[in-house]
């Protein structure tokens, strides 16, 4: 490892300005500079095209804040979260244990479970909305079979959200499912045969009093990632509700890309980002947290 | 894990997981079923997979002809490839400086990239969106591509991987006359191919998949993006040619799906890696 004290050779400094600066005018001009630009324009009455600004300080946030389409919008996003999380979360553990506790096939169901994370969601999107059409739907026409009148998915406002949140578990558990076997494979076998010498003889014993712990930091961590995925929640909403019906499926990002890009309202979309992206840094900086403390325990 | 247990045990656990894969799958199977059925088999409420008279032929042909499906995948394969040879080309000699070379600076730089792993794509879209209306690159292949040629994670992946490299080897490439960017191009490179490839596979999926930016600055069908396009497809059948429709979705779908197959060990810890990104 080399340390960190400034260059004593300055043929190695210039190499290395040389080699560095492509990649820092692309931070500064595709990253940095829109991030903070976006802080700036959330604060004035801009609109794409207009030819004047002004500065008017808070004005968004008070009349975003006074808006209840974005309180629906913030809450949606947040009940969306609360279900997709848990979901994603337990169903992931779940498969983790049950696929690396088997005697075999193992790689041939990591690799089933894994395959929605990496379909394209757009194109999975419109053969779900095939899929839950109230009459030639093969949900609604399963459902008959056993008796159930299965209604309509996704122009019913109080279902529809929980219809993408149930496809956001669907395409995210194979995700965290792989997340969770890196924890299991980091837990050392001496472990489960210790804790059966102390008498966890029972596969629910052995789960409590090893892997359960052991895996605590994991769970945390792939907790809060995918709060922040699940926070992102946007594809579904466009092709399947465009945030209907009745608002019941606005959610946060679908409301700044309409306001930003089909009214082109940009310092009010710009209001939103800054809300949007206040939440996940602090999700992220509850990720980083839950890092720490994984590799702290392996 | 143990992987002992009983008889029962085994049968349970593997009832359970097969019972959860028709669940999992069933979307996939639907999909390409719907895709080889004729109109009147579609809009039948009776179950069947397969079809008694097939129309595959017609239904891909339709897909084919009705939108430039081609044209979308070939699209994928320029943004995806522009944009990952790009990431390339600005984040290896940044990595290289970061994880082997002295200077002033390094460590603000070094921060720079960590914060920027924690921005969210959305963050930036408006400021960018401003930016390419001003130079009037909207609606172009260079709008889907541009925006995303800084990769921290790219950058972050590098640098960590090009840390493992022993100094001694670029010390002996320094003692034979060889300058830094020939040690990187010569020596560095060929030993980085393993992170290069878990780098690409995150990139392409991220990329081919992206439907936020897309929607956002294309207008042309022309130089829709796949996801786009199903979009497109999607909205001119307007929810009533269901075969057509599901044939286009089988074909957008199953360039991923068959890399996916054919090497899910580097997928699987591709997508892990940038899963723990966020």
């Amino acid at each position: 490892m080399i340390d960190a004290s400034p260059a004593d050779n300055p043929g190695e400094r210039r190499a290395a300005y040389a080699l560095i600066s492509p990649a820092w005018v692309m931070f500064v001009v595709l990253l940095a500079g829109p991030s903070l630009a976006v802080v700036v324009l959330s604060l004035t009455d801009w609109q794409l095209g207009a030819p004047t600004m002004n500065f008017i300080g808070f004005g968004n946030y008070e009349q975003l804040f006074a808006d209840r389409v974005f309180w629906k919008s913030f809450g949606n996003t947040f009940v969306y979260c609360l279900v997709v999380v848990p979901g994603s979360v337990f169903l992931g553990l779940g498969l983790a244990l049950l696929i690396e506790g088997a005697a075999f096939g193992r790689a041939f169901y990591r690799a089933a479970y894994f395959l929605p994370v990496t379909s394209t969601l757009i194109a999975m999107a419109v053969v779900w909305e095939f899929m839950l059409h109230p009459s030639v739907g093969l949900i609604n026409i399963v459902l008959e079979q056993v008796g159930i009148k299965g209604g309509d998915w996704l122009k019913n406002p109080s279902r529809a959200l929980f219809t993408l949140a149930g496809i956001g578990i669907w395409q995210s558990a194979g995700l965290n499912m792989v997340l969770f076997m890196a924890g299991l494979k980091a837990i050392p076998p001496d472990l489960y045969e210790a804790a059966e010498i102390d008498g966890a003889s029972s596969v629910w014993e052995r789960f409590r009093c090893v892997t359960w712990p052991m895996l605590g930091p994991a769970t945390l961590f792939v907790t809060v990632v995918s709060g922040i995925r699940s926070f992102q929640v946007f594809d579904t909403v466009e092709v399947l509700t465009k945030g209907g019906p009745n608002k019941a499926t606005e959610v946060l990002l679908y409301t700044m890309y309409t306001e930003a890009f089909n009214f082109f309202r940009t310092g009010y979309g710009a209001a939103i980002t800054v809300v949007f992206l206040v939440v996940v840094l602090a999700l992220t900086l509850l990720q980083v947290k839950a890092g720490e403390k994984r590799t702290h325990y392996s | 894990m143990t992987r002992r247990g009983t008889l029962l045990g085994h049968v349970l656990r593997h009832a359970v997981l097969l019972a959860g894969l028709v669940i999992m799958l069933a979307p996939f199977v639907w999909m390409v079923s719907t895709s080889l059925k004729p109109p009147n088999e579609i809009f039948s409420t009776k179950l069947s997979l397969l079809p008694t008279n097939w129309a595959a032929a017609e239904n891909y042909r339709d897909a084919f002809t009705k939108v430039p499906l081609l044209r979308y995948l070939l699209n994928g394969v320029i943004v995806t490839g522009g944009i990952f040879l790009l990431q390339l080309l600005v984040s290896l000699p940044c990595a290289y400086a970061l994880a082997k070379l002295r200077f002033k600076g390094r460590d603000i730089l070094f921060t720079m990239v960590l914060i920027g792993l924690m921005i969210p794509a959305q963050a930036p879209a408006i400021p960018r969106y401003v930016m390419l209306y001003q130079i009037g690159l909207l609606d172009t292949y260079a709008a889907l591509i541009l925006p995303f040629v800084f990769s921290a994670f790219g950058i972050f992946l590098m640098r960590q991987f090009f840390r493992t490299v022993p100094d001694d080897l670029m010390h002996a490439a320094r003692l034979d006359g060889l300058g830094e960017f020939e040690i990187l191009w010569r020596i560095m490179l060929p030993q980085a191919m393993p992170a290069m490839l878990a780098f690409g596979v995150i990139s392409i999926v991220t990329h081919w998949n992206d439907f936020f930016w897309p929607l956002i600055v294309i207008q042309t069908g022309d130089l829709a993006t796949p996801p786009l396009g199903t979009l497109f497809f999607r909205n001119e059948e307007a929810g009533s040619d269901f075969g057509p429709l599901m044939a286009g979705t089988v074909v957008i779908t199953a360039p991923l799906i068959l890399l996916f197959l054919a090497a899910q060990r580097r997928f699987i810890e591709g997508v892990t890696l940038s899963g723990m990104k966020g």
